[in-house]
């Protein structure tokens, strides 16, 4: 087991170099600059002084490669630098916003959880029943609708309710609140997002759990327990389910990553300042070192959780872990 | 029918008499304290430094912390021409010595949120960083000053401006929003300091930014104007996606944005919260542009150039345009309602803006024909990937260029590739471009119309030593009507002789605000009047 703890790590250091090296060619890829995108974006009157003054100061009037070896210098000291946009230190940028991405993220798992095991289980079991429909139409919904949308939809729907009950219109916070500073505020706040993307993230693991249960169902040891005489429920509970687990737990970690820097539309949306509304404004803002630490910081997460799944699965299935 | 018609008539004298008698008492309501302000600001500032940076973004919720030496007046902000003290005393006085100096007193009793007493030695210092910045500092409108000879402080309470010649433009330029002035004794220290750190004298002090989400401001209990401010405290709310600003209003998670919505927007607020909202509308010193690329072939052809403002409706485009995009106003190159700007009978002499709209467009397909253009092509047309305006102008433009059997293919790209390509790679046959300035000052915003070698935001690729000339003599005059035959005469070469951008339609702005909301007034640029000391909530 340690062994393989140890084979995978080893395979985080040429990743992440690669993923440096990529994201820094393409975003010097991207036509424009940051200068130009400060002065000149709003369409008012700047002096071309002041553009150069500002190019000097970002560091873009430098050659390629040292760019490079400076970013790749800082990664390997934890240091991101400064952001382009707002010079404050990129660490404490994100630090900011860390919190209130991990709580959604979190959140909206929990959600996806508590409704995708049930629901995919009596799916599976009652195949090709009425029940089976209605949670396949659920499903299916839930993916086919970006979260984002329904976002909207929500925030529209709980202004037209409430002023229709309450005759005064109500929406959710704009401005975040730690959960431990005050409760109902954050929570008020982040619920409705956690619906949103949960909802999407519920329908996937319930279409995995329905599937990869139905596979379990069919196999030997199933027919083999059934033939028994184990009861249905322990058989589902003890021995199919634990098994059918393995590609929901793959899916559950890379929604999760996906879910610490992926809501750029949705963070907006309900003005959640998260990583995800970060990530947007930085390449809006042609903000590089911001966008590249942003990068490295979801690849980070990513080989994080592939990780821990991969931990998972060696723990489930001994097979994994002596092949 | 008829006594519906009566009772219809009733109601509507009643509904007019109401509307009267309340606008009279708001106009008597006495203003009252304490509260927070809470508006949404769609973008974040880069840094605090007004004297760089040119986005709005700044300005919403840092100018409240900062005075400036004269401003706007804020009672009466719709003027182009009202200038009032901020940190002077009494009046702005007209120049002495043949209208080449001007004398401001300082107000005694002046304290920057550090304690510290302001002097003109902290305006002196603050004018000599925003004309003549020291190497490695950025200055974003340097040249507007380019008149101005001296700035002294002949004594701790007085300041001097001296110019090189008599300038019409060195008032409004003055009173130019972003001149917060700075204390001296920290910019001797450090010049980049104001970049990331804040001390003003303005009404409220800084008290927190969340970055990415929020910047509060407090009352500033020893603010110069006894009684002012009206407000406890402001947030400044960052919410970049229009759709939520709106239902943040909506929702009174914030009462007011400052820069502008849709008329949609405005519709569906009116819509929702009736009597709880109140709409101002304004005409607005931004202006979309069509910027042709005079180094590509065909459009090095006067001829053809001309075909493509002659072919543009500009007047009916404001009739239609202006129910679902904020453009609205039809102007030459100066802003519209500014003593400078032409009159609709001298705009009906400029090519495309002819009253006869046939006439025009048979100009227009003559012009083509003589050039010999190649109609089966299709011209590349750079677009902003923004929907307000850009797109939908875009479109409205390719939809009119049709008409005279021109095409052209529209590339809506985001903002950096967009600046990209017009302002370095240069590969577009025609652009849309935008001039959008605060302080109405056609004498200097006119400046984006003359030679690319000297102005920095034309994009044209083309000199134009005519326009030169008149532009020079038209800053170097003090007299009003001399300036307005040269702005004439500019207006004439660019849009029409020479041919060399064209206006589409001046912008709109619109701002549906909560109607507690009381003491703000709108302006004609969304730069304007954002000290917020007027400002109140009638809760």
């Amino acid at each position: 087991m340690y062994r393989y703890i140890l084979k995978r790590g080893l395979l985080v250091i040429p990743t992440l170099f690669g993923a440096a090296l990529l994201v820094f060619t393409l975003l010097r890829l991207i036509p424009g600059d940051i200068c130009e995108m400060r002065m000149a974006g709003t369409g008012g009157y700047f002096d071309e002084n002041a553009l150069e003054v500002c190019r000097e100061e970002m560091g873009t009037n430098q050659p390629m490669l040292g760019q490079f070896f400076s970013f790749v210098w800082g990664l390997m000291r934890f240091d991101f630098g400064i952001s382009m946009w707002t010079g404050q230190p990129i660490i404490s940028e994100i630090a900011l916003r860390f919190e209130l991405s991990l709580q959604v993220a979190i959140m909206a798992t929990l959600v996806g959880i508590i409704i995708a095991i049930p629901l995919g289980t009596i799916s599976a079991v009652k195949q090709n029943t009425w029940i089976d429909y209605v949670v396949r139409c659920i499903s299916i919904a839930g993916i086919a609708m970006p979260s984002f949308w329904l976002g909207i939809l929500i925030i529209v729907g709980l202004l037209i309710s409430t002023n229709y009950l309450f005759d005064s219109p109500w929406m959710p916070p704009i401005q975040y609140v730690p959960i431990w500073e005050d409760p109902v505020h954050n929570l008020s706040m982040l619920i409705w997002p956690t619906v949103a993307t949960g909802y999407r993230y519920s329908a996937v693991a319930t279409r995995m759990t329905r599937s990869a249960l139905l596979e379990v169902l069919r196999e030997d040891y199933v027919r083999t327990a059934r033939a028994k005489g184990l009861w249905e429920k322990l058989i589902i509970r003890r021995h199919a389910l634990k098994n059918a687990m393995l590609p929901v737990i793959t899916v559950v970690g890379l929604e999760f990553a996906f879910l610490m820097g992926g809501l750029v539309v949705t963070e907006q949306v309900f003005n959640l300042n998260g990583l995800g509304k970060l990530f947007v404004e930085s390449v809006i803002n042609n903000d590089y070192s911001l966008t590249q630490a942003l990068v490295m910081l979801v690849v980070m997460v990513f080989i994080f959780v592939n990780f821990v799944v991969d931990i998972c699965y060696a723990w489930l299935d001994p097979r994994i872990r002596y092949s | 029918m008829k006594p519906i018609r009566l009772k219809a008539v009733c109601a509507a004298l009643a509904g007019i008499a109401f509307g009267i008698s309340a606008a009279g008492l708001a106009g008597a309501q006495t203003p009252k304290q304490g509260g927070n302000l809470q508006f949404v600001v769609p973008a974040e500032p880069p840094s605090y430094d007004a004297h760089r940076e040119t986005t709005f973004a700044m300005i919403h919720p840092i100018r409240p912390f900062y005075s400036l030496l004269i401003r706007v007046n804020p009672d009466n902000p719709s003027s182009t021409t009202d200038f009032v003290c901020d940190l002077c005393e009494g009046k702005v006085e007209a120049p002495t010595d043949g209208d080449k100096t001007y004398t401001f007193k300082i107000r005694k009793d002046v304290k920057f949120h550090n304690g510290d007493k302001l002097t003109a030695h902290d305006v002196v210092a603050t004018f000599h960083k925003i004309i003549w910045p020291v190497k490695g500092v950025a200055s974003a409108r340097k040249a507007f000053y380019t008149m101005v000879e001296s700035v002294t402080a002949p004594d701790d309470y007085t300041v001097q401006f001296k110019l090189k010649f008599p300038s019409g433009a060195f008032i409004p330029a003055l009173a130019a929003p972003y001149n917060f002035v700075y204390q001296k004794s920290q910019l001797d220290k450090d010049m980049h300091w104001y970049e990331k750190n804040i001390n003003g004298t303005g009404a409220f002090k800084f008290e927190k930014r969340e970055a990415g989400a929020v910047i509060r401001g407090v009352r500033n209990p020893d603010f110069f104007v006894k009684g002012k401010p009206y407000l406890d405290s402001f947030d400044a709310i960052f919410a970049k996606k229009q759709s939520l600003r709106v239902q943040a209003i909506r929702g009174d998670r914030a009462a007011i944005e400052f820069r502008g919505f849709p008329p949609k927007a405005r519709d569906d607020l009116v819509k929702a919260l009736g009597k709880d909202i109140t709409v101002q509308e304004s005409d607005w010193n931004c202006v979309l542009i069509t910027t042709v690329n005079h180094k590509r072939k065909p459009f090095d052809d006067v001829r053809v150039r001309r075909a493509l403002t002659l072919a543009v409706d500009r007047w009916g485009g404001s009739k239609y345009l202006s129910q679902i995009a904020i453009v609205k106003a039809v102007g030459g190159i100066a802003f519209p309602n500014h003593a400078l700007a032409a009159t609709k009978q001298e705009l009906e002499q400029i090519a495309g803006y002819w009253p006869d709209l046939k006439k025009s467009r048979a100009e227009a397909k003559r012009l083509l024909k003589e050039s010999g253009i190649d109609l089966s092509k299709t011209y590349y047309f750079n677009n902003r990937a923004v929907d307000q305006p850009y797109k939908i102008v875009g479109t409205w433009l390719i939809d009119q260029w049709r008409e005279v059997g021109l095409k052209f293919e529209q590339h809506t790209i985001p903002t950096g590739p967009f600046y990209d390509m017009l302002r370095k790679k240069k590969e577009f046959d025609v652009s849309l471009d935008f001039n959008c300035q605060s302080i109405v000052n056609p004498l200097v915003d006119v400046s984006k119309f003359i030679s690319d070698d000297r102005a920095g935001n034309n994009n044209g690729n083309y000199q134009d030593r005519e326009v030169d000339a008149l532009f020079d003599k038209m800053s170097r005059s003090a007299d009003p009507k001399e300036q307005r035959v040269l702005m004439r005469q500019m207006e004439k070469l660019t849009l029409d002789t020479h041919a060399n951008a064209f206006i589409t339609l001046w912008w709109n702005r619109i701002i549906p605000h909560r109607s507690y909301v009381k003491g703000w007034k709108i302006s004609p640029s969304h730069y304007l009047n954002q000290s917020l000391d007027n400002v109140w909530l009638d809760k």
